[in-house]
């Protein structure tokens, strides 16, 4: 049986389980039906063209954890953002995990999605927003049709939020293949202020497949700062579909660092609904072995005076293939839009591959758009210098690929981030440096 | 004779008028419409072509009927009826009219302003003019010369019959029958078109174009131009025409094959002007064109194209960079007005080490048209120190039309180069109020705007037509300006 049967029969399980109203109902049966008719995307899309599926897709997951699992704070301290206060929503399995987490709903709503959705008083809220911005294609719908945990953020008007919110899946491999379809939904009222980190870590090697669909809705004047850190083993894999509405004068921004998994697929789309709106995305990917990493990014402009700014980075080693895949739509009525989109890489190994696709469709007159994309080598006369000056060299590549992806790191704005990242960072490259010069 | 340049030919066009001889090919009727093995039969009969010939046409045929026609452009158009249309009829000898003062004055209008002659602008527009046949005719000259150097430069068909072992070794090996939908139906219906072949260290003493100005045997619905370049030669050819062609022939389908051999050169210039259909987007030609040139050791094949004309234009200039050191490029202007769609761009697929490509790609949109670039840039992983750059920049004119890149960049070596940008804006009002202080009126100043934002790909055509392609493009943007 693939997995699209299993799938599809245990939906059927599922639906019984579930105590929803004929709202959500309708919602789920609609979603399924969708993916029923789809199916997972396949080469054949023009979305899709550079990643496959296939390796990810035939093993056997299962779909619905049996046991839960503890774990101790101790054991995965590391993958938080640790010397930070902050608010924590852990997820096991699947499973929220409620020693490990810190929520409130002191004033503003940070807690979960099962609980917003069987709770009467989130009822209009979920039915305002849940479902809304996500696209109707297969993946997202799978998701929205298996969707029961996973955070639930509601930032009421005017509320800097003091702490940043972590959001943590982990899989404990208690299972031999796990699929998690986690579901969040983010909505940050007028002038309001919040920034998350999220993460998917899994604890052993068996396979997993995360299919996560993340919500969020900016309002009026609103700041949203969104840190993902994909540094997972090479035995997951990740789908994420972050789809964010931004309503006038808010300021959305999205930093991805993809440093691991065994496929990787981000699919984050931009619309902005109203005017004077700023978006940023920006990513870096340093992968090597077998990863596979496809950053998939939409801005859609939809009204006028609006910017975009999209930097990805990429250093791409061993036999690791990289996508960029950046849209830019502009409407006929966003006037005065200013999108501008960067894509740089950097390929240290013959087999590696990179496949970038920038993409402008235009539809306004008084616009200024811009792509830049290039494929490059480090500079040897820069390389050259600091072999002069006594600096090994793999010390000094590491140097230069730092300085290469600094552009991302110096818009972070929480610091602790940075230092992490940096970390990472230097993880990878195989130094033990701080690059804090 | 040893020798007749260009230079010479411009004394004797000034010097002595002269006309044209007709070429009328055989006179036959007209094939019933539809598509099928017999029909495809008779074409090839109908042209007296070897066996292997007729084998290659119903191979390509059998390819295309299990084909799909492509719908991954960014162009929306009815589908043309393959089952409606004739595919063959006698090259058309009647003239359609008997003096110039029939011919839509817009389209004469048109033609002062390309400052084409008199005689040539009855010849365009297909009116009836006395053929004196002169004893020397400039036609002849020209093949006298090119004989001379071992040049073969005639139509395909007469190729198949005289060149058959080049024909055959070359033709489908740069555009296989099975490419795509239109260049299988093209392979399968081919009626006529061109063929070059420059031997081995000759350098072509023309530009071929002159010579097809002179001697143009009419665009045929699916025209095949295949072009050989030997070791160490060069050549520069130019297809079409900078005057608008009205062509009853709705789909365009041709094929043209570049061959460039070790250290050989050819450079393809095309400017392309038909008929793009009226303001309300009603006719207009649909050109599905499928261009490819193959690179072999220190080769350079460059494609230069002004894209002015064609309701649809859905075309994409490639090079295989196949050999060592060899050098592909791309030069495109592609100018959109009211309805028109074009989703044009190129491909380089590199293969050979130390290749390089370059990719300048300008496209011009007005009134409510799409113009979309799409190219690929491909280096494989035996491809060491290959480079590309590619620029593409959209202006857009009105608040109507659309820009629109899709660009896809695959690298698998790592000492691959790659750079790629893409600008998209409109014509400054600052610049348009600096001109006008100057005293230069708007639309003026508009024109020597867009050619300036065009002026590096202008540069890269023959000098004559870049000329006439600048006053095109004035031609084809007139009245977009509000």
């Amino acid at each position: 049986m693939d997995l699209k049967e299993k799938l599809l029969s245990s939906f059927l399980v599922f639906e019984n389980q579930l105590e929803d109203d004929a709202y959500m109902n309708d919602v789920r049966n609609d979603a399924i039906t969708a993916f029923e008719e789809k199916g997972f995307p396949t080469k054949k899309e023009e979305a899709w063209k550079y990643t496959s599926l296939n390796s990810v897709l035939k093993e056997d997951y299962s779909i619905f954890p049996k046991q839960e699992n503890a774990i101790e704070f101790n054991d995965i301290k590391k993958y938080f953002i640790h010397d930070i206060d902050s608010y924590k929503i852990v997820f096991i399995d699947g499973k929220y995990s409620s020693h490990l987490s810190q929520t409130t709903h002191d004033g503003m709503d940070i807690c979960l999605m099962s609980a917003a959705m069987s709770k009467p008083k989130y009822r209009l809220h979920i039915e305002n927003y849940f479902n809304k911005v996500a696209t109707k294609d297969s993946l997202p719908s799978l998701n929205t049709a298996f969707s029961s945990e996973g955070a639930y953020i509601h930032i009421p008007k005017n509320k800097m939020v003091a702490k940043p919110i972590q959001i943590l899946h982990f899989s404990t491999g208690n299972e031999s293949a796990i699929m998690l379809q986690p579901r969040n939904l983010i909505v940050i009222d007028e002038n309001s202020h919040v920034q998350i980190i999220e993460r998917h870590q899994s604890l052993s090697n068996n396979a997993v497949l995360t299919n996560s669909v993340t919500e969020i809705f900016a309002n009026k004047r609103a700041i949203v700062d969104y840190y993902k850190i994909q540094n997972d083993n090479l035995n997951a894999s990740l789908i994420d579909n972050t789809f964010i509405n931004q309503k006038r004068e808010s300021v959305a921004s999205v930093h991805t660092f993809a440093f691991g998994g065994k496929l990787v697929r981000n699919n984050l789309n931009f619309y902005q609904n109203g005017e004077r709106i700023d978006s940023t995305l920006k990513g870096i990917t340093i992968i090597g072995d077998k990863q596979h990493v496809d950053h998939n990014t939409l801005v859609h402009h939809i009204e006028p005076n609006c910017e975009s700014h999209q930097d990805y980075k990429g250093i791409f080693g061993e036999n690791s293939t990289g996508v960029f895949n950046g849209k830019i739509i502009v409407n006929k009525e966003a006037q005065k839009t200013n999108a501008f989109q960067a894509n740089n890489n950097i390929l240290v190994s013959d087999k590696a591959t990179i496949n970038t696709k920038p993409q402008l469709e235009i539809f306004a007159d008084d616009v200024k758009c811009s792509h830049g994309c290039t494929i490059g080598q480090l500079d040897e006369t820069a390389m050259f210098y600091m072999r002069t000056r006594g600096i090994p060299e793999k010390e000094a590549k590491a140097l230069l690929m730092y300085a290469f992806s600094n552009n991302v790191l110096s818009s972070v704005k929480i610091p602790e981030i940075k230092q992490r990242i940096t970390k990472i960072i230097a993880n990878k490259l195989g130094v033990n440096m701080g690059f804090d010069l | 004779m040893s020798k007749y340049t260009e230079d010479d030919l411009r004394e004797e066009l000034k010097t002595k008028e002269y006309e044209y001889g007709f070429y009328t090919d055989i006179e036959s009727d007209t094939f019933p419409i539809g598509l099928n093995e017999d029909i495809v039969k008779a074409i090839s009969l109908k042209k007296g072509e070897p066996q292997w010939m007729t084998d290659w046409r119903l191979e390509a045929f059998k390819a295309w009927k299990e084909m799909i026609e492509p719908e991954w452009a960014n162009v929306s158009y009815v589908k043309p009826d393959f089952q409606g249309i004739s595919y063959y009829s006698a090259p058309n000898s009647k003239p359609k009219y008997d003096s110039l003062d029939e011919v839509d004055p817009e389209l004469l209008a048109t033609f002062a302003k390309l400052g084409i002659s008199l005689d040539e602008q009855k010849k365009l527009s297909g009116v009836a003019m006395d053929v004196v046949v002169d004893s020397v005719s400039v036609a002849t000259t020209f093949k006298k010369t090119l004989g001379e150097k071992g040049i073969i430069f005639c139509s395909i068909s007469e190729a198949i019959k005289e060149y058959p072992e080049l024909v055959k070794k070359y033709i489908g090996s740069v555009v296989p029958q099975r490419d795509n939908f239109y260049a299988a139906l093209n392979s399968a219906v081919f009626s006529d078109g061109s063929f070059c072949y420059i031997p081995k260290g000759v350098r072509c003493p023309m530009e071929l174009s002159t010579y097809f100005r002179i001697n143009q045997a009419g665009t045929g619905q699916f025209e095949r131009t295949l072009v050989i370049a030997d070791e160490g030669s060069y050549v520069s050819y130019l297809e079409g025409c900078t005057a608008p062609s009205r062509d009853e022939n709705q789909l365009h389908a041709a094929v043209v094959e570049l061959i460039a051999l070790d250290n050989a050169e050819i450079k393809y210039s095309t400017v392309q002007n038909w008929y793009p259909g009226n303001a309300e987007g009603k006719g207009g030609v649909y050109n599905f064109v499928t261009k490819r040139g193959i690179c072999e050791k220190n080769a350079k094949i460059s494609w230069t194209q002004v894209e002015t004309g064609s309701a649809i234009t859905w075309k994409y200039p490639s090079c295989i960079l196949k050999g060592d050191n060899s050098v592909g490029e791309f030069y495109s202007i592609a100018v959109t007005n009211n309805f028109q769609q074009a989703d044009t761009g190129t491909k380089m697929i590199h293969l050979g080490k130390n290749t390089k490509s370059t990719i300048i790609s300008k496209g011009i949109s007005a009134g409510k048209s799409q113009n979309s670039y799409r190219g690929l840039v491909k280096i494989s992983p035996n491809a060491d120190n290959a480079r590309n750059f590619s620029q593409c920049d959209s202006l857009l004119m009105g608040n109507d039309c659309g820009a629109h890149t899709f660009p896809y960049i695959e690298a698998k070596n790592k000492t691959a180069k790659i750079e790629h940008e893409a600008t998209t804006s409109k014509i400054g009002e600052d610049q348009i109020f600096y001109c006008n202080q100057r005293g230069i009126s708007t639309e003026k100043a508009i024109a020597l705007i867009v050619n300036g934002f065009s002026k590096d790909v202008l540069n890269k055509l023959p000098m004559e037509f870049a000329v006439e392609a600048k006053k095109l493009l004035e031609i084809s943007l007139e009245g977009s300006v509000g």
